[in-house]
């Protein structure tokens, strides 16, 4: 029985966003009994409806309500609106990720204290321990059914991950297999094995790859405890007097106002929705916008040092059959000042369909170049580079009241410009997986640059100090202590690793510390 | 609305017979025009015809894939053949045509060599018109079902059961 609670219960956890984050947090929550209304922008889609196509499923999925770019990386040049590929729907981004799920390394957890003082860099030490954070790393794989953990088997790999391995080998890489997926190697948890389909981030028409759309949002209205309630595009969260978090307004199907009044607020809208809410929500009693004294909201937003080698060879490949990212090489994702610079990166099997490819591979190039490329396509293995950025204060979102949306709300300007830290690890990663491919003979290799952002991380950091960041070890906001921040925005610092992993055992810990606060009477 | 007319409804002497030659790879009439070869053709509602036969050369030299042939590249284009697209495509095509008699040549379609017609592009590399029909052609070429094929690209596959039986592994030459 999906419950149906009342605007002016103000009993309720309010959620907004339901994706890795949130929609994990939603049924954390409500199988403890906590009573719980999550909003969320988009609408319901569940594998029947994803569609084995690319464009077709970006307007089904994506969040292409208007964004604005500044800074001098290449994404505000060539999608000048479109800053991240990121989703609106039931589900959030869970839908598309590619499923890659890896704990961050120890030393990632403390980057102050292993990488120093980087010029310009804002790296701060998380306030979590990672022994801290493990058991809720076991219960994030036991969640997602991650392959290569527990006693789950790995993927089988497809063709363009033998391209890699091989290639990998030949160069002395070590650690290189089918990676720890969230996507089903065997029949786990009531969901069947992967089918090797591709199209992994249209969503898994299978459902063997995990999504809280068909996991834990079902899960979570099965206790009566939740109601999830979409198309609700949220405006801004009301404080009281006293300064604490009081309700909700948001603008329904049909766009009208409502207020939900609530308990407590977690704000999962991702890194570029969530602090914008904060900014929207600019109050008299808080003139820079919600939860932002340390004036860190927004700030420090990373988005992975990205990249693609992509590399033609003289027989075919087929890079687009099989699981998109089950492959990985790790050698690389070590601290080794010695390369020039710091932090670490993963390479991981990426592919993108010709209509993709013809978009990203080389966003405004033309000519003969660009289409002999295209005419090899068949022949073409590719790769993901996922590298720690450095989080810098001024790479940040903020609003931009020259630009509204439908509900005439400003919008998230999204300001990157890579540190001199990020330019060298992508070079040094270019030059790398072109070496892996030449090792098993590429006859031509393509540097391609960054895509729109689909790793957003760090706009709400974890702060021991209410001075450094916005939110405390739990997500709780340092200045509203019944605001919590639930999605990667929360982040103090990016790690080399696929972030969903972390979202999830973050926001399981979470849930254990809102129940466990509401119990004691402190919240 | 004007309706598109296939090589198949005309035969080819017909074709030729209503046609009128201008520009190197098609044969123009008024308010229709076909590939010399009767490859293909279609019906013009707003454009010139010579303005839509140079607007489907100045699209194969933004994207020469030479193994697709122009019946792809006019379908990539023919949204443009509108009463309110067609001032813009006009002025384009005359820029580009006057940048033509600027480097000496008749006009754009007359540019015998890719390389010089590339040049010409070139130059107008920045221009909004320029942006325009590149990015257009981004997925109105690319992103036509039929061209995938031509490039090996195998596009849906759940209805066929994935790709678990059916070669996700079968590289056979490393």
């Amino acid at each position: 029985m999906v419950a149906k609670f009342d605007l002016s219960d103000d009993s309720v956890v309010v959620i907004i966003g339901t994706g890795a984050g949130g929609g994990v947090l939603a049924n954390e929550l409500a199988q403890k009994g906590v009573k719980v209304v999550a909003l969320e922008a988009g609408g319901r889609y569940l594998p029947d409806d994803y569609i084995n196509d690319e464009w077709d499923s970006f307007g089904q999925l994506a969040w292409t309500e208007p964004r604005t770019t500044s800074g001098d990386w290449r994404v505000a040049k060539d999608f000048s609106g479109l800053p991240a590929w990121i989703v609106k729907a039931v589900g959030g981004t869970s839908i598309h990720w590619a499923g890659a799920s890896l704990r961050f390394q120890d030393h990632e957890f403390k980057t102050k204290t292993h990488y120093g003082n980087v010029d310009g860099a804002n790296l701060l030490d998380w306030p979590i321990d990672p022994a801290e954070l493990a058991p809720y790393y076991d219960k994030a794989e036991a969640k997602l059914g991650v392959t290569r953990t527990g006693d789950r088997p790995g993927l089988p790999g497809n063709n363009n991950f033998k391209v890699l391995e091989k290639g990998a080998k030949a160069l002395g890489y070590q650690d290189v297999n089918t990676g720890h997926m969230a996507i089903n190697s065997i029949e786990y948890d009531g969901r069947m094995s992967c089918q090797q389909t591709g199209f992994c981030f249209q969503g898994c028409k299978w459902g063997a790859k995990w999504s809280s759309a068909y996991t834990d949002i079902p899960r979570g209205e099965a206790t009566g405890n939740l109601e999830v309630r979409d198309h609700c595009h949220v405006a801004r969260i009301l404080h009281d007097d006293k300064g604490m978090a009081s309700g909700v307004e948001y603008f329904d199907k049909d766009g009208n106002l409502q207020m939900q009044k609530a308990k407590i607020v977690c704000l999962a809208g991702n890194s570029i929705e969530s602090p914008r809410v904060l900014l929207n929500s600019h109050s008299a009693m808080f003139p820079d916008g919600l939860a932002n004294s340390s004036g860190q909201v927004g700030r420090n937003y990373m988005r992975h040092t990205t990249g693609s080698v992509y590399g033609v060879f003289d027989k075919p490949v087929k890079m687009w059959r099989g699981t998109t990212m089950a492959g990985i090489v790790r050698d690389e994702a070590r601290h080794d000042p010695s390369r020039g610079f710091v932090g670490g990166y993963e390479l991981e099997t990426l592919s993108l369909g010709l209509p993709f490819m013809a978009a990203f591979l080389d966003p405004g190039g033309w000519g003969r170049e660009f289409t002999s490329a295209l005419d090899s396509y068949e022949n073409m293995a590719g790769m993901w580079i996922v590298g720690e950025d450095m989080p810098q204060e001024t790479n940040r979102i903020t609003l931009n009241h020259e630009v509204t949306d439908a509900y005439g709300l400003p919008v998230a300007n999204v300001n990157y410009t890579d540190h001199p830290n990020d330019r060298a690890m992508r070079d040094h990663a270019y030059a790398r997986g072109a070496a892996i491919y030449d090792a098993v003979g590429a006859t031509r290799t393509f540097p391609t640059p960054p895509y729109p952002s689909t790793h957003n991380l760090g706009t709400n950091r974890m702060s021991e100090k209410p001075r450094d960041g916005v939110v405390n070890k739990h997500g709780q906001a340092h200045d509203v202590p019944n605001l919590f921040i639930s999605d990667g925005s929360q982040f103090t610092t990016g790690a080399a690793e696929n972030p969903t992993l972390t979202i999830v055992a973050l926001a399981i810990r979470q849930a254990d510390f809102i129940a466990d606060e509401m119990s004691k009477g402190n919240i | 609305m004007a309706t598109k007319v296939g090589s198949k409804g005309l035969t080819r002497r017909q074709l030729l017979a209503r046609a009128t030659a201008a520009g190197a790879s098609f044969v123009v009439g008024s308010g229709f025009m076909a590939a010399r070869d009767a490859a293909w053709a279609t019906e013009l509602s707003a454009l010139k015809p010579t303005t839509f036969a140079t607007l489907v050369q100045m699209a194969r030299d933004i994207y020469p894939h030479d193994k697709i042939d122009d019946q792809y590249y006019v379908l990539a284009v023919k949204g443009y053949d509108t009463a309110d697209a067609a001032p813009e495509i006009e002025a384009g095509i005359a820029a580009l045509d006057a940048a033509a008699r600027g480097k000496g040549f008749a006009n754009y379609l007359e540019t015998g060599w890719e390389r010089d017609r590339v040049d010409l592009l070139r130059g107008m590399e920045e221009s909004p018109f320029f942006q325009k029909i590149r990015g257009g052609l981004v997925t109105g070429l690319y992103n036509q079902k039929a061209v995938w094929p031509i490039f090996g690209y195998e596009g849906e596959s759940y209805s066929k059961g994935g790709y678990i039986n059916r070669g996700f592994d079968d590289i056979d030459w490393l």
